[in-house]
Order: C-alpha cells, then structure tokens, then sequence
C-alpha cells in the first residue's frame, strides 16, 4: 500500500497499537530547562529513572542572559532553573551542553548542528518548535511536561494518528523572498489554525531548491498554522549537510543509513488528507500586523480592515489585534516607525540568517530611533559569524552583538520590550505580551529585520538587494 | 498524573464565558512565571495580562470577564476556537486547574494543549459554533447557569439543551481511570525492549 513520508517514519516507530493510540519508539529526546524540572520530580517521585539518557540530550537556552556566562545574571528564579537542569542532568547521565559549552545553543539550532537528528527518526521536545527537527525528514514535534516525563521512563509516547496535509510551492522564489516568506505567506493562506490536526509534508520545486537552514525555518512556524509536525523528505541537500557531524553516523553506517533514508519520500500514489498549492513568484516579503502569525500581508499591502472578513470570530479578532497592535485600517506598515528589531530565535538565528542580515545591515547606519540586538542561535553560529566578520558588520551598523539564546523571542531573561514598543522581529510568535507586556511584534525575515532597523520603518528587502 | 488521582466522571458548574477566539498559552500563562521548578500554584497567575492592571502595586483588572463576580467560583471555561495554541508550556493546564476549572468548552482547541489537558484531568470539550452560541446565550441570559459535562455519556447539557462531543477513546479511558499513564506503558516493557534490539547502531 502507498504511504506518505509521515505514515511511513509512523509505522516504523509503532510498538503497540491499540484502539486509536499507538504507542511509538522516540529516537531523540531533546530537553531544555524549562519544561523538564517537573518531569523529573515526577520521575523521582515514583522511583523511576531516565531508560535511556544515551538518547536525550539537554541545553541551556530560554531562561540564560545574553549579555554574560554567568547563570545567576537573570535572578535567582532563573538561576534556580538552570542549576535544576545541571543537576537532574548529572544525576541521571544526561549529556548537558551548559552556558560556557562550545557546542551551547538554542536547542532547535543546536540539535541539528550536532548532526542529533537525522532522517526518519523520531524527536520530541517539551518545546513547541521542535516541529523544526521536520527539515531532515524527521518526525518532529513538541510535548508537554507529563509527556516528557513518560519519554523519560519509557522511552515512547502514546500518539493518535494525525491527519496529513501536503503544501507544494512550485516555481523560483523573487529574488529577496526568504524561507521565512514562505512560511508566513502559507500561514496568511490557511491561517493559524488551519493544519491543526494535521502533519505538514512541505513539497515542490521551490522547497526542494532551500538550504537545511532554509527548510528549518519552514518547518519551525508548522506549529503557528496549527500543525503536529512539518515534514520534508530527504535529499542530497541533507545527507551533505549531515555528512561529518559530531553524532551522524560513520562509515559503513552511514552508508546503511543513507540507502535507508532514501527510501524516506511519499509514495508518488500516496493520498494526503487535504492539499494546498502556491505559487512561488507570488510571494512577496511578509511582515505581520496582527497578533497570531496568521494575521500577515505583503510589506506594501494596507493594513486590513476588519470589515473585510465574513465571518464574526475573524473579524472581532482583527478589531482586537488592531487595537493591541496600534494600528489603523489602511495604514501602510512602510510608513510605521519600529523602536527595536530583534534578529534572533529558533526560527531565525543560524548563519545563513546573519548572513542576509548582514548584506543589508552593511549599507547603511540603524536608525538614531531604533535599538537593535542580533543574537546568534549557538555559540557554532557566533563563532562562524566572528570568522566571516559578521559581527564587526553589525556592530559597525549600531546593533548589538549577543551571546547565544532564545532570548526576545519569548523574554525569559533580561531581554524584554516596554509598552508600546513596536519590534521587526525574526521570531516566530507575534502574540500579545510575548516580548514583554503591551510591547508589539511584527514578525519579517532576517533581511527585512535588518532593513528595517536602517530605515527606522518597515521596508521593501528588494531595495536592498545587492 | 499520579496514581493518587481521581478519575474523571461527571461535572456540573457554572461557567465562565471567554469569548475570544486564538487564545494562546502566553495568555493563559506568561513567561515570567514559568521558572518556577514545581507543578503547583500557576492558579493566581492565570491570565495574567488580562486579569491585573498594568503596575505596582498589582490591582484586578475589573473589565475583565474572570474577576466577574457571577462568575466566581465557575468550573467550566466557555470560550472560542482554537484554545491553547502557542507554546507547548503544560504550565496553562496546571494554572486552568489549580484555579479551579475542570472543563473547557471550544469550537477546537491547539493539539498540544489538548494532550496537555487530557494528562491532568482538565476535559477539553469541542462543540460546533452553533453549539458553543448557544451557550453563550444561556450565560448571558443567567450567570447563574450550570453546565453539565458527562464523560462517559459524551454529553453537555444547559437548560434544554443536550450536545453530545467526541473524544477518542484513548483519551477518555485515561480521564475516567485517572490511572498513571507511565504505569500503563510499563505494561508493554517487554514490547518496548525487542524493539530496541532491533534497532540499528545508527538509528
């Protein structure tokens, strides 16, 4: 019978089916300070150990300070958090990767730099994005703390069969149009619950032509439209960038692993529950103006008006968003004034980011009014970036150069916004408060992050372009 | 879930109605609050933005429909569609139960969260638009209202109304037995151990 690459990675990893439960092997398990002390506690509590601390593998990275090592920078609470995780990590036999570490990172940054994932796996996270992990034809997806307890013990999760939803973009990108785009334009078009329930196979021309960083960042935002997982079978692109890495297999392994992997695709007859098509050439650079990722348009696109949707539960969520976002019907965004941009996260922080951050940022000064941070998503990025002279770039340009985290993503740590401050944000989540109370976040690309924080207002990236 | 927990039946409260569509997990749970190390005590941190005013000293926000007093002590949050979406944090059920709510009732909810709620006995319940309207109305027609949310029967009922609601069974074996969900997996350790031999060095 044909399958779907999510049916197939699904069916490998089942043990036990019973009812509309399947209880599935989990290959990686990827933890961070934040939502495995409880877990832990759990396990302790019942007597009960980690069954295989061989495949789990912690880091350090919501809750640490971007300005300084030392754990005790953002207050005791944090400092709390962080000493827990060292400590549950020691006494189980967990490896740490901890703030100070050469491999340090954000964990959906440095997971795949560590070459921790690989095609056709399972990984799980007590992290929403861990959907990230999906680029490699992995399948990926965020767990809460209970679940991250029963992988501890168990080493498997209870999972429903999810529904399957293939998005193929055909066509060559616009020059200046990034995976972010993409990835924001697919939300803007089924909107942010519009996959709940499914798992995403991202297909077509236009995705098979993205680097792994690329694909990343696609499947990073799969769960702010709502989706289980994202999921892109692997391909050349892959195995090169996976070939060497610290935990990617070696020698006559690899060569079992690859010839295993690519038998990792859909099957050309397989059916998918629901399909979506774009067309690549229609993409046009993406900045949000609401509060949920879904609320989105083309950078020289009006504001919406809340009038203009049918349906009562839409609009009345656009009344609200205008109202948090300080904004008007009609109002163009390249018109607004931004005070800070945040270049950063799990979606937006690897090399290639910096990169196209720093194509722009070299052309010119940030804005007298805008305060901007890039903060590399491990230290591997920072130091690659160090290499190139990316930071010198930036810093030359007037932002600030951070140490690795997760940082104004979700301020868990010092790096908060005040009321009514408006950010151009390479992040994933535009929600009310998340970058701190009454503060308002527009979601954009690397690119027009930095363009932004030159021009002191939303920009069009294409009049940059080298 | 521990052993010690109760089983989920039936439950009759009155209801607090949200009526707000995309209500993510920062609102249910702000990040400031989430190096806490322990499961407990997240109930006086619930909505927090919505539900004190900005500032110090911290005061109640009175526009905001939890600090209602008809609706104090109400067990079922009504509210719109996708509940819960955003961060993965199992922080919002904990701080959903420990003030006091057992039910929610949404057009659909995010699916982390859905999974969150069913492993600590918080029944998520999705009723169609047309359903939750109605219970809207009822609430606004009498604070006082109660709803009652009947697991095994798979039904909700307020006033004359009756809706009944799907749940797999999966999940609602685990609400009903309250039964420690690791305990059961360990049944099949045996299974979970050939499965592992077969695996490959690479895998």
């Amino acid at each position: 019978m044909s399958k779907t690459l999510y049916e197939k990675i699904f069916d490998a990893h089942t043990i036990v089916e019973k009812d509309d439960d399947y209880l599935l092997y989990i290959d990686r398990h990827l933890i961070h300070e934040v939502t495995s002390p409880q877990a832990f506690a759990g396990l302790e509590e019942k007597n009960r150990k980690v069954r295989r601390p061989d495949r789990t593998f912690a880091t350090m990275d919501h809750s640490i300070s971007t300005r300084s090592l030392a754990l005790d920078a953002c207050g005791p609470e944090n400092h709390k958090q962080l000493r827990t995780l060292a400590q549950n990590c020691e006494k189980h036999g967990i490896t740490l990767y901890d703030v100070g570490h050469k491999k340090q990172g954000i964990v959906h940054v440095m997971g795949p730099e560590l070459g921790l994932i690989l095609p056709g796996m399972t990984v799980v996270c007590g992290d929403s994005h861990t959907a990230t992990h999906g680029a490699f034809g992995a399948l990926a997806f965020g767990i809460g703390t209970s679940q991250v307890e029963h992988v501890f013990a168990t080493q498997t999760l209870k999972q429903p069969r999810a529904k399957t939803m293939r998005i193929t973009i055909e066509g060559e990108l616009l020059d200046g149009i990034t995976s972010k785009d993409i990835v924001l334009a697919i939300i803007g078009e089924i909107g942010h619950a519009g996959a709940t329930g499914y798992v995403i196979e991202y297909a077509g021309s236009a995705i098979r032509s993205l680097s792994m960083e690329a694909r990343m960042t696609i499947c990073n935002m799969s769960i702010e439209g709502g989706a289980k997982a994202g999921l892109i079978a692997p391909d050349d692109i892959t195995m090169d960038y996976l070939k060497g890495r610290d935990y990617a297999p070696k020698g006559q392994d690899w060569e079992e692993a690859t010839r295993y992997w690519q038998s990792l695709y859909s099957d050309d007859d397989a059916v998918f529950d629901a399909e979506v098509v774009l067309k690549a050439e229609d993409i046009e650079p993406q900045v949000t103006w609401g509060t949920n990722p879904g609320q989105v348009i083309g950078v020289n696109t009006p504001v919406p008006n809340p009038d203009d949707f049918n349906d009562s539960v839409t609009k009345t969520s656009a009344v609200n968003a205008l109202d948090y976002m300080g904004l008007e019907p009609g109002q163009l965004l390249t018109e607004t004034p931004v005070s800070h941009v945040f270049i950063g996260s799990c979606t937006n922080s690897r090399i290639e980011d910096l990169r196209a951050a720093a194509v722009v940022a070299k052309q010119g000064k940030v804005s007298s009014s805008v305060t901007a941070i890039v903060v590399p998503g491990s230290v591997q990025v920072k130091q690659q970036a160090e290499q190139e002279s990316l930071d010198k770039i930036f810093i030359e340009a007037g932002f600030e150069w951070r140490l690795p985290g997760c940082s104004m993503c979700l301020g868990m740590n010092d790096d908060l916004l005040k009321e009514g401050d408006r950010c151009a944000s390479t992040s994933n989540r535009n929600f009310e408060g998340r970058q701190g109370r009454g503060a308002r976040t527009h979601l954009v690309s690397p690119a027009m992050a930095a363009a932004a924080a030159l021009k002191g207002k939303f920009a069009d990236i294409r009049a940059f372009q080298e | 879930m521990t052993a010690e927990a109760q089983g989920f039946k039936a439950q009759t409260g009155t209801v607090c109605p949200l009526d707000q569509a995309n209500v993510d997990t920062d609102q249910i749970i702000p990040k400031q609050f989430l190096t806490s190390v322990s499961r407990k005590g997240f109930g006086k941190h619930l909505f927090f933005d919505w539900r004190y005013n900005k500032g110090e000293p911290l005061t109640v926000n009175n526009d905001f429909v939890l600090n209602f007093p008809q609706h104090q002590g109400a067990t079922v949050l009504l509210t719109r569609e996708n509940f819960g979406c955003g961060s993965s944090r199992e922080h919002a059920p904990w701080a959903l139960t420990d003030y006091g709510f057992k039910v929610i009732i949404a057009t659909s909810f995010a699916d982390i969260f859905y999974g969150n709620c069913i492993n600590n006995q918080l029944l998520p319940v999705k009723l169609s638009d047309e359903q939750i309207q109605v219970l809207f109305d009822a609430v606004a027609a009498s604070s006082s209202v109660e709803i009652t949310v009947d697991l095994q029967a798979q039904t909700v009922s307020c006033n004359e109304h009756e809706f009944a609601f799907e749940i797999g069974d999966a999940h609602k074996f685990t609400l009903i037995s309250g039964l420690d969900s690791i305990g059961q997996t360990l049944l099949d350790e045996e299974k979970i151990t050939q499965f592992e031999h077969a695996r490959q060095t690479w895998q």
